[in-house]
């Protein structure tokens, strides 16, 4: 057993993984931070590079003040190597290795989907995943259509480009994300012609009201949320409760949607479409966990697919901790209480530590905020409606909704893995990121009753990202700066 | 009534038992402990091989084989109707490259002994295999084109044959586990016990691929069926670049192997969906389904040295799955001298989606008495080559404790 | 219209004047702001459409815009599958559009 330092290596550069990297320096362990951008702050605080220099950035962010701090704390610790333009391709468990989580994790390093990046293989004695999520799009009719993006991909484009992504612009979906990307659009320039989420009043009642005294402790959260409506009142952007986008027309780009009512299930009413012209449309339902790492390191999830941590953050598998939206959609305030107990509990700290007293409370306040956006903003069951038979579930392999089932009427298969091999659906270069869950649940609802029974997920990718076979028959690089070197171990 | 059989495995060679016995009008129930298609059958290449084979018994069942899959696609085709998915049959023929001098003689002195058991089995030169393939790097020291070899979608031909089987009358029961034995008062097997209660048949058929051994077991009737762990990897889509199968030669020795070392060698060909499809290693870990990254890696050498334009490739999925390897190296077929009733289809290693269909029409005509189109002793539980193994699975299941154990009644 | 970098003498931020970075888009120059990801380039000279499917040849383009849907895939100075949302422009790369055309039906698949 080392006596040395203890080795974390925390997974992802966004708010959870930062505060991580500090707390973890701050009990005296070395770190090593991977991300796959070449910038910090992750999704949430994706900024301009430093060719574009600008005075009031911050007017973009919520919370830039903590992230220049964080970043800064960071960046000028030597105990604190940050390896960035690293794509972490695979975790696997690893008996022998020295580090003391016993996984050993294998990293690409260099421009992203270049060639001939450099292989490296870290064997840390701690790990905090921080991975963090992604926008959960449903399918539509027209979804594919290029103008149709993510509320993620206006928001990444106007705050790290400056880029409005259309001149006309409706923003739907559910979930307080909607506003932030409003805004985003707005001061970039977009002409939004209106917010609409799917939930009404009631749901949004419920979610938000059973327990308003947990609003008075997260305080920051509520004006962040009043900024943002500000910011609409101010732009004068029209924000419609129980109304979706249905459809996106054009041929080559979308050049309309249909927009509709829909019931508090989310399927369309009948005549209440209307037509409005717009040049994009960004379409966010929520969020969806990056969990392939954390399944291939053999972590736990809990029945709402989230990784399973306890007080410390410490997942089921010895070493390993999650922080952030992978282990709950919560919001940067939640993730950076939760980094900042991982990284503490993997340098050796435990959640009742006084360093983390006030985390630990920031941890309780912020979770009883994002349970009740789910149940405000939560995806309803009604929502296949708006399919009709030849709209694209999976993107990639261009699978309809029609396809998905009569393959699964013909076969009688109850099988996932079988239904996704017969289709081709969740096959596809992103490999079911963006259609997983919702293939699941269409199958789910096509095969009946006993649902799909064999026990597969979506989110299984044993390789996490894409690798160039150059590179995989390439021996791995054991870390120069490990106090764990491993031997290196190429192609027989 | 009709005569009844218990299949264990709705994998392709279940499957396959299933569709030919209840073609010929045996009542016919298959259970599985998971789904159609859930274990090896979903995870292997799909490939219908005469190619790898040395002349012996096993490349007799391949021929026959090869014999069947055109037709039963075409029948299939016809009754499954067009919105049944493709099961993507493509016989395309497979290219055997050698990139050792070494490696070149054994190629061309095997493709030689497999012309004479009837194996199409053409030397090319290596110019002339760069005109099939213009793709193959410059390595080739010989080449040898096998006309026969063919694809299938594996899990799709497996959730075919299972179709096909249910329209002449099986019964398929999924997430139903064999539990135990049933016997009658005089020791007899009469059915399996299940969560769903017993289930009789007059005869049980275990094709449970690498579980057949534990099924076996289970049954009283010990068989030395052992996993082999096999990877592949999978590319992006890209233009259409490799157009047969295509090996080194060092596929040959590998399949043949007993050793329980990491072995790799190369496989690779492309997808009707666009994807290259990369294998594959071979190892014996047990159960372990942890993907193997020195594994991937030694199979990504082996490909770029057959076709280096794959370096820039990317890989974006891997898979894996267990083969039922047998010790002696051929599949088990046929009923168990030991047990009356008890029926073996399994062992068939990385082999089982090509000698699927050989094997039901095996197991067929030893249940219908008839004769069959090839000998079947060769496969027989009785023969010589198995029976040191057999003894041996028999004091391991002694050993392990885990002797058979009747069902409840 | 379409998709367009706010002029930085309009934006509240009070940004620098960037400095320009060009590319090339099957052959077409294309201008950008310097540190701005191919997917932004792309995007703001007008195109929306990256690609055409291998199915249907329907046009896709960006989509997600976090390296998460591989929609707005490219070749890059001959590096095929590169997310143009991913990877920062650098002056004089070359875009080729990326169009893989499913194999033909095997003559012998009667399924």
């Amino acid at each position: 057993m080392n006596t040395s330092r203890t080795d974390v290596l925390v997974i992802g550069a966004g708010p959870a993984g930062l505060a991580a990297a500090r707390a973890a320096r701050a009990r005296g362990a070395s770190v090593t931070m991977l991300d796959s951008s070449d910038q910090l702050g992750g999704q949430f605080w994706r900024h301009l590079p430093p060719e574009r220099p600008s005075a009031n950035e911050r007017m973009l962010h919520h919370g830039w003040v903590k992230f220049r701090e964080l970043s800064e704390t960071v960046l000028s610790d030597d105990g604190c190597r940050v390896i960035r333009g690293a794509q972490v391709w695979a975790i696997e468990p690893d008996s022998t290795s020295a580090g003391a989580a016993h996984l050993a994790v294998h990293v690409v390093v260099g421009e992203p989907d270049g060639t001939g990046r450099r292989r490296l293989v870290l064997t840390p004695d701690a790990i905090v995943l921080a991975t963090g999520a992604h926008d959960r799009t449903l399918p539509f009719p027209g979804w594919d259509l290029p103008g149709v993006f993510t509320g993620g991909a206006a928001q990444a484009l106007a705050k790290g480009e400056r880029l409005a992504v259309g001149q006309r612009v409706v923003v739907s979906g559910a979930g307080p994300f909607l506003l932030p990307v409003a805004a985003s659009l707005a001061n970039t320039g977009s002409d939004v012609v209106g917010v609409y989420e799917a939930n009404r009043v009631p749901a949004l009642v419920r979610g938000w009201l059973p327990k308003p005294w947990e609003l008075a402790g997260a305080a920051g959260k509520g004006t962040e949320l009043a900024g943002y409506l500000a910011g609409h009142l101010r732009h004068r952007i029209p924000y419609r409760l129980g109304r979706a986008v249905v459809a996106a027309h054009g041929t080559d780009r979308v050049e309309a949607v249909t927009i509709a009512a829909v019931t508090p299930d989310w399927a369309p009413i009948p005549g209440t479409k209307q037509r409005i012209e717009v040049d994009a449309v960004c379409v966010s339902h929520g969020f969806t966990p990056r969990l392939e790492l954390a399944i291939a390191a053999g972590c736990e999830l809990t029945a709402e697919r989230f990784v399973q941590v306890d007080d410390s953050q410490h997942t089921n598998v010895h070493g390993v901790f999650a922080a952030g939206e992978i282990t709950g959609i919560g919001g940067v305030d939640l993730a950076l209480a939760e980094g900042q107990i991982a990284g503490h509990a993997a340098a050796g700290g435990l959640a009742a530590d006084t360093e983390v007293r006030s985390a630990v409370r920031r941890r309780r306040t912020f979770r009883g905020f994002a349970r009740r956006i789910e149940a405000a903003h939560g995806i309803r069951d009604g929502w296949p409606a708006m399919l009709t038979d030849d709209t694209i579930v999976c993107r990639c392999e261009e699978v309809s909704y029609g396809t998905l089932c009569r393959a699964t009427d013909a076969t009688g298969s109850r099988s996932l893995r079988a239904l996704k091999l017969s289709t081709r659906a969740g096959l596809g270069i992103c490999q079911g990121r963006i259609c997983g869950r919702t293939i699941e649940a269409l199958l789910a609802d096509r095969v009946g009753d006993a649902g799909l029974t064999d026990g597969v997920s979506t989110d299984r990718r044993p390789i996490a990202a894409p690798i160039r076979l150059g590179e995989l028959a390439d021996p791995a690089h054991p870390d120069p700066a490990s106090q764990h070197p491993v031997p290196l171990k190429g192609p027989k | 009534m009709a005569s009844s059989v218990l299949i264990v495995g709705a994998g392709i060679i279940g499957a396959a038992c299933a569709r030919a016995l209840a073609m010929a009008g045996f009542d016919v129930t298959v259970v599985d402990r998971g789904t159609v298609a859930g274990g090896t059958s979903s995870a292997c290449e799909g490939n219908l091989l005469v190619s790898d084979k040395g002349p012996g018994h096993e490349l007799v069942l391949a021929q026959y084989a090869t014999s069947l899959w055109k037709q039963t696609v075409s029948d299939l085709t016809e009754q499954l109707g067009d919105a049944f998915p493709s099961v993507e049959y493509d016989p395309k023929g497979g290219l055997v490259v050698a990139t050792t001098g070494s490696g070149a003689q054994a190629l061309l002195d095997f493709a030689a002994s497999q012309r004479g058991a009837g194996v199409d089995a053409r030397v090319i030169e290596p110019d002339e295999a760069r005109r099939l393939e213009p793709d193959l790097g410059p390595l080739a020291e010989a080449a040898v084109h096998y006309p026969e070899d063919a694809q299938v979608q594996p899990a799709i031909a497996t959730e075919a044959l299972i179709a096909s089987a249910r329209r002449f009358g099986a019964r398929v029961l999924e997430n139903t586990p064999v539990l135990g034995p049933v016997h009658d008062s005089s020791g007899v097997l009469i059915g399996i016990g299940s969560p769903a209660g017993h289930i009789r048949a007059e005869r049980i058929l275990i094709a449970a691929g690498p579980w057949s051994g534990e099924v076996a077991r289970m049954l009283g009737a010990p068989l030395p069926v052992r996993p082999r762990r096999g990877e592949l990897l999978v590319t992006t889509r890209m233009r259409h670049r490799i157009f047969h199968k295509v090996y080194d030669a060092d596929y040959v020795g590998a399949v043949g192997s007993d050793d329980s070392a990491l072995q790799t060698s190369s496989v690779v060909e492309s997808t009707a969906s666009g994807t290259v499809l990369i294998g594959s290693s071979r190892q014996q870990v047990g159960f372990d389904s942890r993907m193997r990254v020195d594994a991937l890696s030694g199979i990504a050498a082996k490909a770029i040295r057959l076709f280096p334009f794959l370096a820039d490739a990317a890989v974006m999925r891997s898979y894996g799955g267990f083969r039922p390897f047998m010790p002696d190296h051929l599949p088990v077929i046929g009923e168990d001298p030991r047990m009356p009733g008890l029926w073996h289809a399994t062992g068939h290693e990385g082999a089982g989606i090509g000698l699927s269909l050989a094997t039901a029409e095996l197991i067929r005509d030893l249940m219908l008495g008839a004769d069959p189109a090839i000998d079947a002793a060769p496969f027989s539980v009785g023969r010589a080559s198995l029976a040191s193994h057999l003894s041996a699975a028999a004091g391991d299941a002694v050993a392990s404790n885990a002797a058979p154990r009747d069902a409840v009644a | 219209m379409t998709s367009r970098i706010l002029p930085f003498q309009n934006d509240p931020i009070k940004p620098t004047a960037p400095a320009p970075v060009t590319i090339t888009v099957d052959g077409v120059p294309a201008t950008g702001a310097m540190g701005q990801s191919l997917a932004g380039v792309i995007l703001a000279s007008g195109t929306l459409r990256f690609r055409r499917t291998s199915v249907h040849g329907a046009p896709r383009g960006v989509f997600c815009g976090i390296g998460v849907c591989y929609d707005c895939l490219v070749e890059v100075n001959g590096q095929r599958d590169v997310r143009a949302c991913q990877r920062r422009a650098r002056d004089g790369d070359a875009v080729v559009t990326q169009h893989d055309e499913l194999p033909a039906a095997p003559a012998g698949d009667a399924a």
